[in-house]
């Protein structure tokens, strides 16, 4: 690590000690949470945060919707995770209109783990880092005009060692 | 590599033309019982840049032996495709002619009488020389030196020193860039220290200092992209620019342990890969774009497919000594993929030529470096004596004699493997031992004298504990197929990269062609009474990934039971019965 680069890192982290300085002040926590209005807000689906099966959760949650498959959205998630209590994903697309995003993780008890109520006009991207018990699929549902669109990753957890 | 169609075929037919070595005569080697190895080295300058590839040299700093595999199965599309080819198949493969220098050092072929005819390989002294001649020849100002990571690893020196010992031969041998794995074993101070004391360049697209690591004031090559490390380079060589991509091993905190790196994550990020390879191509104006990996062959195989815009990958971490790249298309081109074995055994040399836009040929040669065919650099073996000097009486230690061959690399099982898992069960009296598939580990010949260093090799780790507990036959299974899906996932991208767990006391059926928790069947102990899903049986084994195990290092468990049997020969060997595979290209026994 050059000394350049050592003094750029102790600048940033002062940055960050100061945003979280603000955090502790109050202030800012407000803010946080303003911009995330939906998320906080949003009506709570029992039903389909609650339903034990893939299909169920998904027909809960989107109900009277049809999935199709799209190359356009980019599912960002490790083939095999680092670590199964918090498997990092990310989820983006370029679609016009996107409404929601919604990730499941098909062998966990409940599958439906986190959705986002986009407003219009928002990117669409989201991270998230979600539980896994399991070796399981995981998939990110995207409704856009209307439309829900899938895209699907297994992700392996596993016991790990005896690598090369 | 953008290409158009008749320029591809051009190429391919350089491919063929090139990719064989000198002193094969285009079929044939060097003929058996020639010691001159006249030609072998003398790889005439051709091109524009030279990049000069080594990896995986697991610290070897003295010349060594090592047998390439037997049993290196592929299937789905890797079937019969290197590396997932041996012996005879391999010959064939590469057009090699039997029995000669080059069929020595690639394949597994008669190893014992070769390895005495041929002498030792790799070596750092050795390969200096090699690497100075390679560099001299084509002009040093347009040759770059490549290391695929895996250096500062797998020798009692390098353990003792924390990596040092590499760092300081590395400096000296002249390394331009790399990137790594077992680097990542040592503590994450460490490895920034020795980064910091390496003369050339640490490259890493893949590893991004962890979101809230960040938070707490972990240091970071950049903040903003959260890269722990710089993820690329460009070097300008002979007027043309040269960028490198780092791609370190990519599951490093799952095959190793992560709590001597908290802070780190790592993964293929094929799609960073992409979005990177756009920027630079977008913004530096290379005239190449190479990737410096520790992916594996068949994970570099398929980003290779999926990214596109790579002109070469120069890959390792599997250890497979490939004479020839692998041309793969994608949607931007066609991309190079190359392994350039382990061990200091070989320097992969790819000699790139430009046109109007872009490389317009390449060539390509894995060159063996052979001991007896080259001098020892004088700088670098004064500086190994000095290494070596305060351990020399701990690692010269004799323990016993090799009654056969013992060797590590293989799928399966190997014979060094087997007398760690016997001597796993003798000292912690267990009835089964697990021992991990690593591919690294060097030779002993028959009638050689094993020494604390040969221990070391095999053995030599940051989490060298071993453990001796009560397993029940569900949680044996368990892992036996874990470890199975991690060798055969029909998707490179779930494979780990190392062999096959090895055991000792325990015999089984294995399918690779079986699905997750299905290859393993008929568990039986050596008296050939069935394994019982719930009947705990006591378990030894050593390198626990999860949390550290309170048994005493491996080393001094392989030492006490050598010392004890004096000529060691392996009495069972506990390889899998194998359902599919018996027939495969990269198979023999």
């Amino acid at each position: 690590m050059t000394a350049a680069t050592a003094k750029l890192v102790g600048k940033r982290v002062v940055n960050r000690r100061y945003f979280l300085t603000k955090l502790s002040q109050g202030a800012a926590c407000l803010a946080a949470v303003a911009s995330f209005p939906h998320l906080v807000f949003a009506q709570w689906s029992e039903a389909a945060f609650g339903a034990k099966e893939l299909e169920k959760a998904i027909a809960e949650r989107y109900p009277e919707l049809t999935i199709e498959d799209s190359d356009a959205i980019t599912l960002k998630v490790p083939a095999i995770a680092e670590n199964g209590a918090v498997v990092p994903v990310t989820v983006k697309t370029d679609m016009a209109d996107v409404s929601s995003i919604s990730l499941f993780v098909e062998k966990n008890p409940t599958p439906l783990s986190a959705s986002f109520y986009l407003t219009p006009g928002s990117v669409a991207e989201v991270s998230v880092r979600l539980r896994m018990g399991e070796t399981s699929n995981l998939v990110a549902l995207v409704e856009a005009g209307g439309k829900l669109y899938r895209a699907q990753q297994e992700v392996k957890v596993t016991i790990g060692g005896c690598g090369g | 590599m953008n290409l158009d169609r008749r320029e591809f075929l051009n190429l391919l037919s350089l491919a063929g033309a090139a990719g064989l070595l000198p002193g094969c005569g285009g079929d044939k080697g060097v003929a058996p019982g020639s010691e001159s190895g006249a030609g072998l080295y003398d790889v005439l300058p051709e091109g524009d840049v030279r990049l000069l590839h080594i990896t995986d040299t697991h610290a070897q700093l003295m010349p060594i032996y090592f047998r390439e595999p037997s049993v290196n199965l592929g299937f789905h599309d890797a079937l019969g495709r290197p590396p997932h080819v041996t012996g005879d198949n391999f010959l064939k493969h590469f057009q090699i002619a039997p029995g000669s220098q080059l069929a020595h050092a690639f394949t597994y072929l008669d190893f014992p009488t070769a390895a005495e005819r041929y002498g030792k390989v790799g070596g750092f002294a050795y390969l200096k020389t090699l690497i100075d001649q390679l560099r001299g020849s084509f002009g040093s100002e347009k040759t770059l030196l490549l290391d695929g990571g895996d250096t500062w690893q797998g020798s009692g020196t390098s353990l003792w020193t924390r990596g040092k010992d590499m760092v300081g031969a590395c400096n000296l041998l002249g390394v331009d860039i790399m990137t790594g794995h077992w680097e990542f074993t040592y503590r994450d101070s460490e490895v920034l220290e020795n980064i910091a004391e390496f003369n050339g360049e640490f490259l890493a697209q893949n590893i991004k200092v962890k979101e809230d690591a960040l938070f707490d004031g972990a240091p970071a090559y950049d903040e903003d992209s959260g890269h722990a490390f710089k993820p690329y380079t460009v070097k300008t060589m002979g007027g043309r620019r040269v960028a490198v991509i780092g791609q370190a091993f990519p599951y490093t905190p799952v095959a190793n342990p992560s709590r001597f790196i908290p802070d780190w994550t790592f993964g293929i990020n094929d799609i960073d890969m992409q979005e990177l390879v756009d920027q630079v191509r977008a913004t530096e104006s290379p005239d190449a774009v190479i990737v410096l990996s520790h992916n594996g062959m068949d994970v570099d195989l398929k980003m290779a497919s999926r990214v596109s815009g790579i002109d070469a990958i120069l890959g390792g971490h599997t250890h497979d000594g490939v004479p020839r790249p692998i041309e793969v298309n994608n949607p931007g081109g066609v991309t190079l993929v190359t392994n350039a074995g382990s061990n200091g055994k070989f320097v992969g040399v790819l000699d790139l030529s430009f046109g109007d836009s872009g490389i317009s040929s390449y060539r390509y040669k894995l060159l063996p470096v052979f001991a007896n065919l080259l001098a020892e650099d004088k700088t670098m073996s004064a500086y190994i004596d000095s290494v070596r000097a305060p351990y020399q009486q701990q690692l010269a230690e004799p323990l016993a004699v090799a009654g056969e061959l013992l060797y590590r690399r293989g799928n399966f099982n190997g014979t060094f493997d087997q007398l760690i898992c016997d001597a796993l069960r003798k000292v912690n009296d267990a009835e089964i031992s697990f021992s991990p598939g690593f591919r690294w580990g060097t030779s002993v010949l028959p009638g050689q004298t094993i020494t604390m260093e040969h221990v070391l090799d095999q053995t030599c780790i940051t989490y060298p504990e071993t453990y001796a507990r009560d397993m029940t036959g569900s949680d044996i299974k368990a892992i036996l197929e874990d470890v199975g899906d991690n060798l055969f996932n029909p998707d490179p991208y779930y494979q780990q990269g190392g062999d096959m767990v090895r055991v000792g006391g325990l015999n089984y059926r294995f399918d690779p062609l079986a699905a997750m928790s299905k290859r393993v069947t008929d568990m039986t102990l050596d008296s050939g009474e069935a394994i019982e899903a719930n009947k705990s049986y006591r378990v030894a084994g050593w390198a626990t990934v999860g949390s550290q195990s309170p048994g005493e290092p491996i080393w001094d468990t392989v030492a006490t039971y050598l010392r004890d049997v004096k000529i060691a020969n392996v009495e069972k060997r506990n390889t899998p019965v194998l359902v599919n595979g018996t027939d495969n290209p990269g198979f023999f026994e």
